[in-house]
């Protein structure tokens, strides 16, 4: 299996009939790419924090190290704490919906 | 909204039990769960609760508005609220995350199909007595017709021979998908279970046991830890879960689990020669005539003085409309095609209607017992579908 056939292998839909939620299709399929890049956004930005604190804590880098990194208690909080941010960024237009929700209901 | 910053957040996939069959992850395949787990923590506590103010505010009134009455059922509450855009953006991004999470799990474990198949045939080598695989047991076309939860093949499916990447991509995944809930080793509900056997029938061991539906065996090891004395039945349709799990708990060192395919409608086991029969989330995933069957069964292989218990999500009765909604959203969305029957179902009455006598049968709770750092149940907003902590429903033989 090369590499393309084994992608396309791990991309295999699910039976059944895939939902949609919205009028247009075309926006359920928009917003599944966009969640897509949403995730690898934060995949990147993960590695590239701990890429920053083996700098910081060894003074050299190793590839091997990042995929045999743990974080710490401290870490692990830090960057947990990050993704929560990031997704309240990402769905800030969602959030603009609540608050006006919250609004109407006195919240 | 509430600020983000006082949320907690979901632990990281390296706080994840590591055991013999744990695929090798690297960075990227860990930071993929990381953002799906903290996903999933912020849509059961932030973006969720939209839904209930959308509801109140613009769908029920528009209901009301043409139809002369307030929607009542939870399938006039869906009605509505597919029309809400709030709600259509809330379902089109969960089942997104769903989609996400498969791809995520089996990225990391299809690359490696062959080597996880050869170390579990290295695992299972030193007691192949304690896996029993059967080629003449058929996946029941209520089983095979929809891929169970967005699983592409479902539990079943075999790349090569030997296959174990089904199970391997269901163990890796479902501590972020259950953001640490069911515990490092997803072993919560298990623990729970035993620990609710010790309370109600304290000084008692169990000498046979029966875990139907076992998957990869993940909730029969903490009863086989349990009763060490113990013989312990994982019962499962799929061989590469119970090919995954066997090599899975010989690793950690129990011995004590049999994991033998067979469809838990009708076992090759002897009459009443179980003294403790469970499962854990299993029921939902039967179809109405299965559901009959395997508590059939379950009735039969119980031997006199001994005790059954199943764990589920809570039954819809005594529940608000607008509750039950929500909670049906993995039956309309997320391919659990027989949830939304299982919920309506009284349990307790089909097991009367059984043969078991009505003052037998019990309900209760029952929550996951995890390790003193995962986050608790009852500290958590619960993801609908996937909280730590379940309704039980057995009885006394």
């Amino acid at each position: 299996m090369n590499e393309l056939e084994l992608q396309k292998l791990i991309n295999a839909a699910a039976s059944g009939k895939r939902p949609h939620f919205f009028a247009d299709h075309d926006v359920d399929r928009l917003l599944a790419i966009v969640w897509a890049m949403a995730g690898e956004l934060a995949v990147t930005r993960e590695r590239l924090d701990t890429v920053e604190r083996l700098l910081s804590e060894r003074q050299l880098l190793d590839r091997a190290n990042i995929d045999a990194y743990r974080p710490d208690a401290t870490a692990a909080e830090e960057r947990g704490r990050w993704q929560i941010e990031y997704i309240a960024r990402l769905l800030r237009i969602l959030q603009q919906e609540l608050d006006t929700l919250q609004g109407k209901s006195g919240k | 909204m509430t600020d983000a910053t006082r949320l907690g957040c979901a632990p990281p996939w390296t706080e994840a039990g590591q055991h013999a069959m744990s695929p090798v992850a690297t960075h990227d395949d860990i930071a993929r769960f990381n953002f799906l787990a903290n996903f999933n923590k912020f849509m059961a506590s932030v973006v969720v609760t939209g839904n209930a103010i959308a509801f109140k505010e613009r769908a029920a009134p528009q209901w009301h508005a043409s139809h002369g009455a307030p929607p009542e059922t939870r399938r006039e509450i869906r009605e509505t609220m597919r029309e809400d855009p709030y709600y259509r953006m809330w379902s089109s991004l969960r089942r997104s995350g769903m989609e996400m999470r498969q791809q995520a799990g089996r990225t990391l474990v299809l690359r490696q199909m062959a080597a996880l198949r050869d170390r579990a045939r290295a695992l299972t080598a030193a007691h192949p007595e304690t896996l029993r695989l059967d080629p003449t047991v058929s996946v029941p076309r209520y089983q095979s017709e929809l891929d169970n939860h967005c699983m592409p093949g479902s539990y079943y499916a075999e790349y090569l021979e030997g296959d174990v990447t089904a199970a391997a991509n269901y163990d890796a995944g479902m501590f972020a998908t259950t953001t640490g809930l069911f515990g490092r080793f997803l072993d919560g509900a298990g623990r729970g279970t035993a620990e609710w056997l010790r309370r109600r029938r304290p000084g008692w061991t169990p000498t046979r046991i029966l875990d139907l539906g076992a998957g990869l065996g993940h909730n029969s090891l903490p009863i086989a830890q349990a009763f060490p004395e113990a013989e312990i039945i994982a019962v499962d349709l799929s061989a590469p879960m119970l090919r995954y799990g066997h090599a899975r708990a010989l690793g950690m060192g129990i011995q004590n689990v049999t994991f033998q395919q067979a469809n838990a409608e009708s076992l090759p086991f002897e009459d009443g020669c179980f003294d403790f029969i469970f499962s854990t989330m299993f029921l939902h995933e039967t179809s109405h005539s299965a559901l009959r069957n395997i508590l059939g069964e379950a009735k039969r292989l119980l031997a006199p003085g001994g005790v059954q218990v199943h764990l589920e999500q809570p039954p819809y009765r005594g529940m608000g409309a607008f509750e039950q909604f929500l909670r049906d959203w993995d039956c309309q969305y997320n391919n659990e095609p027989f949830w939304s029957a299982l919920h309506d179902t009284r349990l307790p009455d089909l097991m009367v209607e059984l043969g078991v006598a009505r003052d037998r049968v019990f309900e209760t709770e029952i929550h996951a017992l995890v390790e003193d750092e995962m986050p608790k149940v009852s500290t958590e907003v619960e993801d609908y579908g996937r909280g730590g902590m379940w309704y039980a429903c057995g009885y006394d033989s």
